[in-house]
């Protein structure tokens, strides 16, 4: 098959996968929407009506998630390289590596009731990609031949996955922290976790993947030695790298030294998973700098 | 009696170094770092992009100059950033070392003594089982599990994960080792650029640069005296885009001046390492090659001129200067290695390799300039003081004749943009990093905890996890049924 075709069946296979994260959509949207006992007063929620209804929509994120994975590695094969080149590769690597930490905290930590944002947010993301970033597929400039890149890519994105994820927890506390402030949860939100759990988990999630982000900065810096002949030179894309290391450090510093819990927590979370989506977007479209391979 | 000053000029001192190390300074600092390095994202850094800086200067002088008073063009060298991270790293050992200290005392130690009432602890359980027997049992158990064992007459304190405090520690130290390793880069270490045509020989001595920084403390004598000589350039590009595919320059190396040569291959992730020394391949371009004739016919100059390129398919523009000819002559030059021709842009290149090769010329007489002292860029002609006197474009091996003389154009050769870089810290910071990384590994992802045995009425088991983590109740859980079976046995 010729590097067309493999660039072809790997855009059906994105496709598809946005069709079948899409029933994902549907089966979670259902599952939140018709739990709903009394619809007169919509007061009673009873998530154990349609708990199917969940059931088939995690069996379609874990369906989604392994075709859009054979889509990220067929486009890999028909650029004869590993598919981090571009913005729209980024994109759909990023919604993988998204989803996948997703069904990864589904296994551990039973985060069903995060299925109805995180395939909405893998759904935008996916969209975005193929309407807006879409590029053909194409061989690498000189510069990102290496092995660093494959390995220094992979684990930025892998880590960027986690950071949403924790990003996520870390907003609906704050959001069932003020519920809470109110009075007592809506009955909707009786499903989630309680708070101590929330926090917990953001926090567990940021201490899991900081030593991979660690990891990531390294191994673009022993990249950026051989291809540039420095190891750092301030760049605004490692810059932010930069910040967003020393964000999650304080943010880890906070919560062991200081004692920081809860909603002071969870907006230091809000704030260094912001600066990674900050360098994602801004410093790849609009910065300036030798990292600007969104190919726009 | 009024205090001596000395005491009180002690005790505030005493005092700032307590605020200084604290946890809530050390956050304060790690945050202000983050934030302060974002100025140094949005606006031109000089030394990432001196261009930026210079046009900024020229279009918006007067808020430039404020910009450039708070350091806003070099953010990562300015006195503001330097105190926040010198602070950091003050307060990191103030922390640190104490800590190393204690830790090493306590690797010998025993864990602490059994709290006196274990009910309020975590996971507190009372097992039925034979009281005589019981401590044994859970000795026997905690040192399978590794745990650290004190055991006094009626109880047992057991404590595991003392590799976490260990790795937390060696990630900071290894925080200060990088930290000193960039110094050392920055103090000992040089940069250099030099454009070096193929077949022409580069010496590596501070003249031979293009430019050249050194660190404060690096010595002109320090450079590694080889030579190198580019043999081959070969530049592939994509037919359709141009999109570089691959760039491989072969030279030839003599180790020192006048040794035997060696042959090698640089490419753009495959440096030339000597000791700490490496030779990047940072960008190529074309110096077309020319004969200058005078009006009777003597050659005034021959050989080719540096174009520097000025887009994608390499379009390069350049200034060729004859200082000795009467009157002075210079020429405007661009050579494009694939012609093609628009009617908005005029001549410029379709392809970055040289297919179709047409040199552009326009020729001026009088004063170059060259004598006011002032300097000049190689690149550029200063046309104040001299006169048009013709314009002409040229296939390869055409003549221009411009009424001082002729100049042909007899070829082209490519260059290569060498940087050479010398980074005598880089080790440092690459081993820094990996113990860095074990460390944060080994401090993450070790559970430290603490469980009690103790004989009272009956037996009772409780433990202490710190972090409130996960996984201490399994354990309980686990020593509880050993316990009970032992009993039944
Ligand atoms: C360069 C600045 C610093 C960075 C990037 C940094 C980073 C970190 C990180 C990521 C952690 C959490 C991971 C772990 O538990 O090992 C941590 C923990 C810790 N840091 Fe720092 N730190 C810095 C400076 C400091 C300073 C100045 C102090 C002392 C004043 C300090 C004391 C501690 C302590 C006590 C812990 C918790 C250990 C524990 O109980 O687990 N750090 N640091």
């Amino acid at each position: 098959m010729s590097s067309t075709n493999y660039a072809y069946l790997s855009n059906y296979l994105v496709y598809s996968a946005m069709a079948v994260y899409t029933i994902a959509f549907f089966a979670h949207a259902i599952e939140v929407a018709f739990s709903v006992r009394n619809v007169d007063t919509k007061t009673e929620f009873d998530f154990s009506r349609t708990d199917r209804s969940g059931r088939i929509g995690t069996a379609m994120m874990i369906l989604g998630t392994l075709l859009l994975f054979a889509g990220v590695i067929i486009r890999g094969v028909s650029a004869h390289r590993v598919p981090w080149g571009n913005m729209y590769e980024f994109s759909i690597t990023g919604a993988l590596a998204f989803s996948t930490a997703y069904l990864f905290g589904l296994w551990k930590f039973k985060i069903r009731w995060l299925g109805l944002p995180v395939v909405i947010a893998v759904l935008l993301t996916l969209g975005t990609a193929i309407t807006v970033l879409y590029r053909p597929s194409a061989p690498l400039v000189p510069a990102l031949k290496s092995t660093w890149l494959a390995i220094h890519v992979s684990a930025a994105i892998m880590s960027g996955g986690v950071f949403l994820l924790a990003n996520c927890v870390a907003a609906t506390y704050l959001y069932l922290d003020a519920m809470e402030r109110k009075g007592p949860r809506k009955a909707w939100a009786e499903r989630l976790p309680s708070l101590e759990v929330l926090d917990q988990l953001s926090y567990r999630l940021v201490a899991f993947v900081f030593p991979l982000w660690t990891f990531a900065v390294i191994a673009g810096a022993i990249w950026a030695e051989s291809a540039w002949g420095h190891y750092w030179s301030w760049d605004p894309k490692e810059t932010w790298a930069f910040i967003t290391w020393v964000a999650y450090a304080a943010y880890l510093h906070a919560r062991v030294t200081a004692g920081w819990r809860g909603r002071r927590a969870a907006w230091l979370c809000l704030f260094a998973g912001s600066t990674f989506l900050f360098n994602y977007v801004y410093i790849n479209i609009w910065g300036t700098g030798r990292h600007t391979y969104s190919g726009l | 009696m009024e205090k001596a000053p000395e005491l009180e000029l002690a005790g505030s001192l005493r005092w700032m170094w307590r605020q200084l190390t604290s946890m809530r300074t050390a956050l304060l600092l790690l945050l202000l770092l983050g934030v302060a390095s974002i100025p140094g994202s949005l606006f031109p850094q000089r030394s990432q992009n001196p261009m930026k800086v210079e046009a900024l200067f020229t279009s918006d002088p007067t808020l430039a100059k404020w910009m450039d008073r708070f350091k806003l063009f070099d953010v990562f060298s300015s006195p503001w950033y330097s105190a926040i991270y010198l602070l950091l790293f003050i307060s990191l050992i103030g922390c640190v070392l104490p800590r190393t200290i204690e830790h090493l005392k306590a690797v010998g130690a025993k864990p602490p003594l059994t709290p006196k009432f274990l009910n309020k602890m975590s996971g507190y359980r009372t097992v039925a089982t034979d009281k005589s027997e019981a401590l044994d049992v859970a000795e026997k158990w905690l040192k399978k599990h590794h745990f650290r064992i004190r055991k006094d007459s009626n109880s047992i304190s057991a404590e595991k994960g003392y590799l976490r405090e260990s790795g937390n520690l060696l990630f900071h130290l290894s925080l200060i080792l990088i930290l000193v390793a960039v110094a050392m880069g920055s103090l000992l270490g040089m940069k250099g650029e030099a454009i070096v045509n193929l077949d022409e020989r580069f010496i590596n001595a501070p003249t031979s640069y293009d430019n050249l920084t050194f660190g404060k403390y690096q010595k002109e004598g320090g450079l590694i005296p080889f030579a190198l000589t580019p043999t081959n350039f070969q530049a592939k590009y994509d037919l359709t885009t141009s999109a570089p595919q691959d760039y491989t320059l072969t030279v030839s190396v003599a180790n020192p001046v006048g040794s035997k040569p060696v042959t090698h291959i640089i490419k753009v992730n495959k440096p030339l390492t000597f000791k700490s020394t490496k030779v990047y391949l940072q960008a190529n371009g074309y110096s077309p090659i020319v004969t200058v004739r005078d009006k009777s016919g003597k050659i005034t100059f021959q050989g080719p001129v540096i174009f520097l390129p000025q887009d994608a398919n390499l379009t390069s523009t350049g200034a060729i200067k004859l200082p000795d000819m009467n009157p002075q002559i210079g020429f405007i030059g661009s050579f494009v290695p694939t012609y093609s021709r628009s009617s908005t842009r005029g001549a410029f290149s379709a392809y970055p390799n040289v297919l179709d090769p047409r040199l552009l010329l326009s020729a001026w007489k009088g004063s170059l300039g060259l004598d006011t002292g002032a300097p000049q860029s190689v690149y550029r002609l200063n046309t104040s003081k001299m006169v048009k006197i013709g314009l002409k474009q040229l296939a390869l091996g055409e003549s221009f004749n411009f009424g001082e003389g002729s100049i042909t154009f007899d070829g082209w050769k490519p260059w290569v943009n060498l940087q050479i870089v010398d980074d005598p810290g880089k080790m440092y910071a690459l081993l820094g990093a990996v113990l860095a990384i074990l460390g944060l590994l080994a401090s993450l992802f070790t559970r430290q905890r603490r469980i009690w045995v103790k004989i009272e009425d009956g037996v009772e088991v409780a433990g202490l996890a710190k972090n409130a983590l996960l996984g201490l109740e399994d354990e309980i859980t686990a020593l509880v049924a050993e316990l009970e079976r032992e009993s039944t046995k």
